[in-house]
């Protein structure tokens, strides 16, 4: 029982077998995190680099408390406070770095595609931490994992993508895992941030009355509104987006049935959902962080024991 | 070259006999822990819990399972799919008795006390096995409590089939 790949640049490359492999190690991985030890020694030999050239508090210390509950050594590497602001290339940085003996790279950069570009130039396992707009795959597994746990199964599960597609990593990786694992995605949102082909690329329904993806979905997936993405006004306000898409407790009041909320963090709160729904009995959103630490776990674990 | 090591009623009375055993050491089981080896150690353990569960009230017996994956010392040679670790009470100060099928070179069982005692610090522990391979560890282990003590060359295997699983009850050396 192995990985398939040698990477996980996204979670298009990955078979349902390598998702389901992730997963249950993760399950075991969950347990160890439960332990009063939280912590195995099965990466006492590996190095791994985190090189975040974006922005993160969630994921990085997700991965970073994944590498030492896992026993590795760990470097980390701030673009703004290191030799990137020289001029030097991203393939020089890691190349450098691993002359000094690092075994992994985590990495998240705004390019999309530049963990696929540096997996062909170097011989370390890469993990995609979020490129660009493209994928990010360990946020996609996490939250796989937790709808798993809240509702027991993938297959048949229904679940809608609420918000800022256009801009999100996260949807995309969603979107892929999703029908991977035989779950139903449907897609909602301003039809502004929604990409015009999406049906034809993806096998998703797409919506722009988000009351209507709640009435039909198990489980909620609502994204934040990458202000910073946005070079040109996609909607008018945030108090609009609010009224429009937003998600409250009143509209999930209204719905006959219970559903699932989730959110990848940072929650933009009173603008793509409110506080009460975010702080409420249907959310797993604190969940979803706890589990990331596991599922990160089980990434590494089964990336670093792929190579003799 | 199939030799049969234990019968299914060898099987039946080494159980029965490890159990009595245990009891003995261990009477009444109060501050005793059975801490059951994932994968194939749950086989043997279920069966002697099973055994103690008539000696003893059953709500007495404290029970868990170890799976020692992610402390092999090989996992860079082949990745081995991890099995549930289900220790539901504290091992602190208790007695703890591992079980297992086969004790070989003791590797297995050094992991099992290092994730032991990640889950605290035992008074004690102790190692009872179905079938000990002696003369072959690598490492300063023994057992406590064996079934049947064997002699074999390392490259045969001994292979300990169970009812829930094929359907017999035997242990054969290959």
């Amino acid at each position: 029982m192995a990985l398939s790949t040698q990477h996980l640049l996204g979670i298009k490359d990955l078979k349902p077998e390598d998702i389901q492999l992730i997963l249950s190690t993760a399950q075991q991985f969950k347990e160890v995190l439960q332990r009063p030890v939280k912590k195995v020694p099965s990466l006492r030999d590996v190095t791994i680099v985190n090189l975040f050239f974006e922005n993160s508090t969630r994921t990085r210390m997700s991965f970073e408390l994944a590498e030492r509950r896992l026993s590795a050594d760990t470097l980390n590497f701030t673009a703004s406070a290191s030799s990137v602001a020289k001029g030097e290339t991203l393939l020089d940085t890691v190349n450098n770095i691993l002359s000094m003996k690092v075994d992994m790279v985590v990495m998240r950069h705004s390019a999309s595609g530049a963990p696929h570009f540096l997996a062909k130039h170097i011989p370390a396992a890469i993990v995609n931490a979020g490129d660009g707009i493209n994928e990010h795959p360990t946020q996609a597994l996490l939250d796989a994992f937790s709808m798993q746990e809240r509702t027991g199964k993938l297959e048949g599960l229904k679940v809608a993508i609420i918000g800022d597609i256009m801009h999100s990593r996260v949807a995309l990786s969603n979107i892929y895992l999703l029908g991977k694992m035989g779950a139903e995605v449907m897609i909602a949102g301003p039809p502004t941030l929604i990409p015009k082909y999406i049906t034809e690329a993806l096998d998703v329904r797409v919506t722009y009355n988000v009351k209507e993806a709640l009435q039909w979905c198990d489980v909620a997936n609502v994204l934040r509104i990458q202000l910073e993405r946005q070079n040109q006004p996609l909607f008018s306000s945030l108090r609009e987006y609010n009224l429009a898409y937003g998600i409250s407790r009143r509209l999930l009041e209204s719905l006959d049935k219970e559903i699932v909320i989730m959110h990848p963090g940072p929650i933009n709160r009173g603008v793509e959902l409110d506080s009460d729904v975010a702080d409420g009995p249907h959310s797993i959103i604190l969940h979803q962080v706890e589990n990331g630490v596991a599922v990160r776990m089980a990434v590494l674990y089964l990336l670093a024991n792929r190579e003799n | 070259m199939l030799k049969a090591i234990l019968t299914e009623q060898q099987v039946a009375l080494s159980i029965k006999r490890l159990a009595h055993q245990v009891m003995e050491n261990h009477l009444q089981l109060q501050d005793t822990v059975i801490i059951g080896m994932q994968p194939r150690g749950i086989y043997v353990s279920d069966r002697i819990v099973d055994e103690l569960k008539q000696l003893v009230a059953p709500a007495k017996i404290k029970y868990g399972k170890l799976d020692i994956t992610f402390y092999r010392d090989d996992v860079r040679k082949e990745l081995k799919l991890a099995n549930k670790t289900d220790i539901s009470f504290s091992i602190e100060n208790k007695q703890v008795v591992i079980i297992d099928d086969v004790l070989w070179t003791g590797r297995t069982i050094r992991a099992a006390l290092d994730a032991l005692l990640d889950f605290g610090r035992p008074k004690k522990v102790e190692l009872c096995v179905l079938v000990d391979r002696r003369f072959s560890r690598e490492l300063p282990i023994q057992a406590d409590y064996v079934g049947r003590a064997i002699d074999t060359f390392p490259q045969q295997k001994v292979i300990v089939k169970w009812k829930e699983k094929d359907g017999i009850d035997e242990v054969v050396l290959v």
